[in-house]
């Protein structure tokens, strides 16, 4: 297995089945707390520049499987692999992160997205207003991040995660307590953005959104990868039970 | 009884005739003690935000004792302050002693474990709201502290003047250090003490309530602060 | 990040700096260790302006209790002892820590009691007796039990008497281990008798219906001192400007102006020095 492929040499590779195209991998993948293997040996490779949905009951160990992604955690056992190197910090900075909860700076919006620009060396005005102006965001530049509606404050983390222009993004249920208007709007900016060769890795419950985003899902239940398949193929005929059972449990609830 | 209302007129009377040796009192308290609440500050938010952040051996130990600090007895302050400062101390060559820095020392020297303790509790607060989000974003740390500090600006103007409610009520460490000297280092705390020694009790009251009314004030100017704040969900 | 924590910290850093301009720097004062009795009678109020008008010198007065204004002027915290203590600043002269001793000024110390007189000593003229009439009918006495000048003169009586009050400390006895004023808010508030210098019970406003149980005893002299400080021990003691002071408070004018100092019609010192 080539542990260092050029990135050139690996975007212009399009053989499918191998390594080449691979942005982040999984090798043996451990996480334990409490006594518990919360994530049980998992191997996982995400190409570049895809969406990839991660699904799952809950407690299957998605957001923690992000978490391990991004180097928020260290895993007990295994390794993250980004770009055929070992994780370390300056391959975190070529990723992002949103999470279910929009955590923002007790500061204006245009405030916030200076200080994520600015930790990359480039927070000038018009790159603020470039950003804002991606989510919709331009108008409210001046006003307290706090006080935005939530579909809002979840936009400016969005632009934020994006204004350091990421490899990877990653979103953890970041629609989950939207009402549908703002979920399309937060939808819209993800595809735009991986429209632009931005790889994303995104959690959800929500089957609907799955379909719409997904190239390829990975099914996660019990801390283990059930199954990774494209989307076409996932929901037409899963090949786990436990990913068929959760399919019907999500159909017929809807 | 006759005390309290005779002191309320008292107080009045000082107040509205802006007398002018009580004006000299008063701005040497707040002096001295807003002196001693910037460089307990300047002490006390580094090593705060330092123990919030921080996750080494040995943290709990260190935030009961900064806890413990919190109550210094001022008379103990005072004295350790005094040996120091003294002719015959290690530090006497600074001829500090009875001056208003030497009070200022002893009451940044009292108040900031109390700003260390309490910004600790607040910037952990914050700590634990930002840490992840910081973390995904690649935040140094010396950056993080900086972001943790503004945030927290407003909670901790709140700290500052914990800090400052203890430092201009205190007389046990002034009095030491200071010596309650006439025009020199004679603050609102020690003169309260010396008129009650004289027996002047609705003077000493009086002064009381002056000292009280510069509390409240300031107390309120930066509630007020906060409130503005507030509404912009900046607090 | 900083920079912007000190902006938001500028109201406070400014009205500290603006505060904070040091006070006008006393090119020529001293420091005068001293007691509260002549700090509390107002005495300093009306002597220091005489003498700082006359030589410039700034006179600081830290008033405390004698035993305490020893110890700091040992410490070398002062350029001039006064205080009430004959004995103890005799010792201080010898161990080298003070050049020479000189008599000031005395009064007397009486004992204040509450009207209803549970000891029957009022208008007695032996401080011994009465003493022993307070031990032996328990009645409440107030002692300072802070080393002061009053709290030693207070100790030698009832070594006089042959009494050891500590027995009843607690109980009758009651050290306030605080000043003459503390302690004389303390005994009016528990009906305590007490032993004071009469400065301070002239001066003192919260006597209710204390009165004068006994005085007149020669027993109860109470003679000031003043002493420069050694600058042989303590080379920063200001010489000129302490001895300045000596000087000036033994001599004619300094003494005429002790005597005339006057507080509800009474004088409140003698001036007694030697020349």
């Amino acid at each position: 297995m080539p542990d260092a492929i050029p990135i050139t040499q690996a975007r212009a590779s399009g053989r499918d089945g191998d390594t080449t195209g691979i942005v982040g991998e999984a090798r043996g993948l451990v996480y334990a707390a409490g006594g518990k293997r919360l994530i049980d040996g998992i191997d996982v490779a995400f190409r570049d520049a895809t969406r990839t949905i991660v699904l799952g009951p809950n407690g299957a160990g998605k957001s923690l499987l992000l978490r391990l992604m991004h180097g928020l955690l260290a895993p007990s056992a295994g390794e993250v692999r980004w770009q055929g190197r070992p994780l370390d910090d300056r391959g975190r900075r070529e990723q992002a992160m949103v999470f279910q909860r929009p955590v923002l700076l007790r500061r204006s919006v245009a405030a916030n997205i200076r200080f994520a620009l600015r930790l990359h060396g480039r927070a000038d005005n018009a790159e603020i207003e470039r950003v804002l102006d991606e989510v919709g965001l331009a108008d409210l530049a001046g006003q307290p991040a706090r006080l935005l509606s939530g579909g809002e404050q979840q936009r400016l983390t969005l632009a934020r995660a994006l204004a350091t222009n990421p490899r990877v993004l990653f979103l953890d249920e970041p629609t989950a307590s939207l009402d549908p208007a703002s979920t399309k709007a937060i939808e819209a900016i993800v595809q735009r953005a991986h429209a632009r060769g931005t790889k994303v890795i995104f959690v959800t419950h929500d089957l609907g959104q799955a379909r719409r985003l997904a190239d390829d899902v990975l099914f996660l239940n019990r801390g283990r990868v059930t199954e990774h398949t494209p989307a076409e193929r996932f929901f037409d005929r899963p090949s786990s039970a436990a990913a068929a059972a959760y399919l019907d449990d999500h159909l017929i609830r809807r | 009884m006759q005390d309290f209302a005779q002191a309320f007129g008292l107080a009045f009377g000082l107040v509205f005739a802006a007398d002018p040796d009580l004006l000299e009192i008063i701005l040497l308290s707040l002096r001295v003690s807003l002196t001693a609440v910037l460089i307990a500050c300047i002490v006390g938010l580094p090593v705060g935000t330092l123990v919030a952040m921080g996750r080494f051996r040995g943290r709990t130990a260190v935030i009961i004792v900064m806890n413990a600090l919190m109550g210094l007895p001022p008379v103990v302050v005072g004295l350790l302050i005094y040996l120091l400062l003294s002719n015959a101390g290690p530090l006497g060559w600074l001829r500090l002693l009875y001056t208003p820095e030497a009070m200022i020392v002893a009451q940044a020297v009292l108040i900031a474990p109390i700003v260390a303790a309490l910004s600790r509790e607040v910037i952990e607060q914050f700590h634990n709201e930002y840490a992840e989000q910081f973390r995904s974003l690649s935040v140094p740390r010396h950056t993080a502290a900086g972001a943790l500090l503004w945030d927290a600006r407003y909670s901790l103007l709140t700290v500052a003047l914990a800090g400052f409610g203890r430092a201009v009520a205190e007389v046990g460490a002034v009095i030491i250090v200071g010596g309650n000297i006439d025009h020199l280092t004679r603050v609102m705390t020690t003169a309260i003490a010396l008129e009650t020694s004289k027996g002047d009790l609705a003077l000493a009251l009086a002064l009381g309530i002056v000292l009280l009314t510069i509390a409240l004030s300031v107390n309120a100017a930066v509630m007020a602060l906060r409130l503005t704040a507030a509404r912009y969900a900046y607090a | 990040m900083f920079k912007r924590l000190i902006q938001g910290l500028l109201p406070v850093t400014l009205a500290a700096a603006i505060l904070s301009s040091p006070a006008l720097a006393e090119d020529r004062s001293i420091i005068v260790q001293s007691t509260t009795s002549t700090q509390n009678s107002g005495l300093y109020d009306v002597l220091l302006p005489i003498f700082e008008t006359k030589t410039g010198i700034k006179v600081n007065v830290v008033a405390v209790g004698t035993g305490q204004a020893i110890k700091n002027a040992q410490n070398g915290d002062g350029d001039v002892l006064l205080v009430h203590a004959k004995p103890s600043e005799e010792k201080f002269v010898a161990e080298g820590w003070g050049v020479e001793r000189f008599d000031v000024m005395y009064n007397d110390f009486i004992i204040v009691g509450p009207p209803s007189d549970p000891a029957h000593i009022a208008g007695s003229k032996d401080a011994v007796a009465a003493l022993k009439a307070i031990a032996g009918s328990k009645s409440l006495f107030a002692s300072r039990g802070d080393n002061s000048g009053t709290n030693k003169k207070e100790v030698a009586l009832w070594k006089a008497s042959g009494i050891d009050p500590k027995a009843g400390s607690g109980d009758w006895y009651r050290e306030t281990g605080s000043g003459m004023g503390a302690t004389l808010n303390a005994a009016t508030g528990m009906g305590a008798y007490t032993l004071t210098d009469r400065a301070t019970w002239i001066s003192f406003k919260n006597k209710g219906d204390y009165r004068i149980a006994v005085e007149g005893d020669e027993g109860l002299f109470n003679q000031y001192g003043v002493i420069l400080v050694n600058p042989a021990k303590h080379p920063n003691v200001k010489q000129a400007e302490g001895q300045a002071f000596i000087d000036w408070i033994l001599s004619d004018e300094g003494q005429a102006a002790i005597a005339a100092y006057q507080l509800d019609g009474q004088q409140l010192f003698f001036p007694n020095a030697k020349r």
